[in-house]
């Protein structure tokens, strides 16, 4: 075996983006296993509506980087085929709003097949789609439904949120028995950053303490990671020492890491794009009540979008979405250092 | 502004029930007032302050158990008038008729008593009563209590005597209220509110009324506090009484950064109001962060069992440490008793039967006399070594009739004369079985008799209550042969024990103990104190 040389000499770690890690972790995934394939709408020829996987029908050919009419549920359903056949497939699914068309496939037959078969049939697929707003694309491609796939019994649904989980979360979802829901935020795509080179693969479920803190802890994921580290940035300065907790798996939910934040903070911000009825971040805020009553000094807060379609116009669509500043001031709310904001409550 | 706090009313006592507060914001007081009562495992004892002021805020709600030293009011100790008190919503629920303000200039022990004396009949009555279900719930068969300068309630398990010529209770309330529940007084005072009694829980025994039922009630229906969980956690691991904590959090919202400050200051504080217990016993490091328990008016029913059995706990744990640590050594010697009684009986001569002095004086004034012969026997042991008493304070032993034992303390038991030792030791015996001790009545004691002659036994090896180093033990006063001189003659005699704590002194120093005890029955007249014969 020799090691060959890399355009990327550093040893330590290299600059890239959220994009090219997601391709990186695919190119990987598709050399290491030829079971595995990607297909979805416009992966191939196109390079995938956010060109995740451009450059990949040209190594790996068109057998293994598929193009497939524009039908979610028929294309997810045949994934699930595939996987029930023994292959190992990757199903793009341009944004979370599109894949309410492939709801029936996922939730009726990729979660429940290896428990109405007795153990018999897993569907070991993976599904990758973007979700999130902030890049005025209108209200049918910018929700975040993520939460709904949560609510699924059957399914495990990572949300990563960095480039290094954009890179090593592939493989282990890959590896796992069940289907796997993969959110990738539409505001991501282009962030740059350092790869460590000593990242490897993560451990799904797990939770990750992004930023030590002590006086509160902002609980977010996916596209709201770097709006709640620069809300601790900006808490910092104020005197609060807020601890970032990036879920990363949106079920199952990784209770400990959660509940040991809270426990040694005792104050909790729930950051989450989508909107709060109903959602993720309530089912966060329940089990925090649930685990962690006594610890809390405070209300739990939420930070989330406004409850309305997201706005196209770009102002109205910044307003509706958690930004810093809410989560700074939700922050201070919940660790009582509020000046008067002048909540109407 | 001075904290008052729970007292520790001896080396056993890591918390106390406040029972009553026997002040309002607003009151003066002065040094040596009593001005609550604190139920300990053992006893209600009316507890004195140690600082002359006005009475600031209460801290603390009747029926609370709190550790030793958690503030339980503030005395504001700047002639400041007690305008602030008013802030306080219990302060106006108290409302004018109960803001007497009481003065009284003596202190020391027998202030309360005076106190007693001085206030209006009604207010005793009020104390009389309040308490009187506590000694009645403890069954040990109190004899009808001595006529005293109180005027005497109707006694309390007789709810049908109906009460005298009460002010008619309020309309509203009298569809359900059995009228014989409520005493007048407590109807006074609910008249005086604008209570409406019908609605009053009762929590004293068989849901009887109480004047603190009528003061909750009269309070403006307190909100409920707001408090996060977590502060709320942290006031119990802190001992923190939430009740006092200035909340900050939204809407008033009592949060943990308040209760850490409220513990903050806490803290500060017990240190200078220690002293509330002149000699405070060596504490040995055992008073935790108990938490701060609030008991239910519901279990007065029960209480004098759970006093009972709390005092029998306490024993327990006192007498334990003592065999545990205390490596005992015992002496004991037979006095001849014919002198002294032959002295006492001329000192009786002409006086009425109440104020004959008994031999259970006597052996008390030898006692303490021959502790300050033998200054190694009085006092504690301390942190490895003895410390002398700064005087010779005697704890007596009090076996109470329904069981357990209280040991209040006489304090320079040697420079009082018989009679003053006697009159002392049965108010202090009356008051013991009563339940009504002051504080400074129960703590500081430097050695503790023992007397079991009364049950006829001739002898008692006491255990040594820490962390004194000796205990005298006089047994029956009994006729037995008696050579003198080489005659032979019936004597009284009794037996007088010494168990001593070896790690403070040997045997050869009870020795002289208990002959220097032996001596002083031999020469009764030659006792300090004990020749007021020329002056009367």
């Amino acid at each position: 075996m020799t090691a060959t040389k890399t355009p990327h000499a550093d040893p330590a770690e290299r600059k890239t983006t959220y994009r090219e890690a997601l391709r990186e972790a695919l190119r990987d995934a598709l050399r290491a296993d030829d079971r595995v394939f990607l297909m979805g709408e416009d992966v191939g020829r196109y390079g995938g509506c956010f060109g995740v996987s451009l450059g990949l029908l040209e190594e790996f050919g068109p057998d293994r980087i598929r193009d497939t009419p524009l039908s979610e549920s028929a294309f997810v359903g045949a994934g699930i085929g595939a996987a029930l056949g023994g292959l190992r497939p990757i199903v793009e699914i341009m944004t979370v709003n599109f894949s309410l068309l492939a709801l029936d496939q996922i939730l009726n037959n990729a979660a429940t097949l290896l428990h109405m078969s007795g153990g018999q049939l897993p569907v070991p697929i993976v599904i990758r789609m973007t979700t999130g707003a902030g890049r005025q694309l209108g209200a049918q491609h910018s929700h975040s439904l993520e939460g709904w796939y949560a609510h699924i019994p059957g399914l495990r649904v990572l949300a990563p949120a960095t480039i290094a989980d954009a890179r090593h979360l592939l493989a282990p979802a890959l590896a796992d028995p069940d289907p796997v829901l993969i959110f990738e935020h539409g505001g991501l795509y282009n962030t740059s950053g350092d790869l460590p080179a000593d990242a490897g693969p993560v451990g799904l479920g797990q939770a990750a303490v992004r930023r030590p803190g002590t006086d509160v802890s902002l609980i977010t994921y996916g596209g709201s990671l770097p709006k709640a580290l620069t809300a601790a940035d900006e808490l910092a300065g104020g005197g609060i020492s807020a601890e970032v907790v990036d879920l990363r798996s949106l079920r199952p939910l990784d209770d400990a890491t959660i509940s040991d934040s809270v426990a040694r903070t005792h104050h909790a911000v729930v950051v989450d794009e989508a909107w709060r009825s109903g959602s993720l971040s309530a089912e966060i805020s329940a089990r925090l009540t649930e685990h962690n009553f006594y610890d809390l000094d405070a209300p739990v807060e939420r930070v989330c979008s406004a409850e309305v379609p997201m706005p196209y116009a770009r102002r109205l669509e910044e307003a509706a979405l958690p930004q810093p500043g809410t989560i700074v001031a939700a922050a201070r709310r919940a660790v009582g250092d509020a000046p008067d904001d002048g909540r109407a409550d | 502004m001075a904290e008052f706090t729970m007292p520790s009313l001896g080396a056993d006592m890591d918390e106390g029930v406040l029972q009553e507060w026997l002040v309002a914001p607003g009151d003066r007081v002065g040094k040596g007032d009593a001005v609550a009562v604190v139920e300990t495992d053992k006893a209600a004892i009316e507890v004195e302050c140690f600082t002359s002021g006005t009475v600031g805020r209460l801290l603390v709600e009747p029926g609370t158990r709190v550790p030793v030293g958690t503030p339980l009011a503030l005395i504001d100790t700047a002639q400041a008038p007690a305008a602030q008190a008013a802030e306080k919503p219990t302060a106006e629920a108290r409302a004018p008729g109960a803001r007497t303000t009481r003065t009284r200039g003596t202190g020391g022990a027998g202030a309360a008593r005076k106190g007693r004396a001085e206030t209006p009949a009604g207010r005793a009555a009020v104390h009389a009563r309040v308490r009187a279900p506590k000694a009645a719930a403890v069954p040990e068969g109190l004899p009808a209590p001595e006529p005293t300068e109180k005027a005497a309630p109707p006694p309390p398990s007789a709810p049908p005597s109906p009460p005298p010529a009460p002010a008619p209770p309020s309309p509203p309330s009298a569809a359900g209220e059995p009228a014989a529940a409520v005493g007048p007084l407590v109807r006074h005072l609910a008249d005086g509110l604008g209570v409406d009694l019908g609605s009053v829980h009762g929590s004293g025994p068989g849901g009887r009324v109480t004047r603190a039922d009528v003061a909750q009630a009269a309070r403006p229906a307190p909100a409920r506090r707001r408090v996060t969980p977590y502060a709320r956690r942290l006031a119990r691991d802190l001992g923190v009484d939430l009740e006092g904590v200035h909340g900050t959090g939204d809407g008033g919202a009592v949060r943990a950064a308040d209760v850490r400050a409220a513990a903050r200051a806490a803290q500060a504080a017990p240190e200078r109001s220690r002293p509330a217990v002149p000699v405070r016993a060596r504490d040995g490091g055992h008073v935790p962060a108990a938490e701060a328990a609030a008991v239910s008016g519901e279990g007065a029913r029960d209480d004098g069992r759970q006093r009972e059995d709390a005092m029998r706990r306490a024993i327990g744990e006192l007498m334990s440490r003592s065999k545990r640590e205390i490596p005992h050594y015992y002496l004991s010697t037979v006095i001849d008793l014919a002198p002294a009684q032959e002295w006492m009986h001329r000192r009786n001569r002409g006086r009425p039967p109440s104020a004959r002095l008994v031999t259970a004086a006597l052996l008390l004034k030898a006692a303490a006399l021959a502790a300050r012969e033998v200054p190694q026997l009085n006092g504690h042991w301390q942190d490895g070594a003895f410390t002398p008493g700064t005087g010779v304070h005697l704890g007596v032993a009090v076996s109470l009739r329904g069981g357990g034992l209280l040991t209040p303390v006489i304090h320079d038991a040697d420079t009082l004369t018989p009679e003053d030792l006697m009159a002392t030791l049965k108010d202090l015996v009356r008051r013991a079985r009563q339940g009504r001790l002051r504080g400074s009545e129960l703590s500081g004691a430097t050695l503790t008799v023992t007397s079991l002659g009364e049950q006829g036994v001739e002898a008692v090896f006491g255990v040594i209550h820490p962390p004194q180093v000796a205990l005298v033990g006089f047994g029956a006063v009994v006729e037995r042969p008696w050579a003198v001189g080489g005659l032979l003659g019936v004597h009284p005699v009794v037996t007088a024990t010494l168990s001593g704590d070896h790690r403070a002194t040997d045997g050869a120093i009870g020795a002289r103990y208990l002959t220097a005890v032996d001596r002083l029955l031999h020469e009764p007249g030659d006792m300090p104190g004990s020749t007021i014969e020329e002056r009367e």
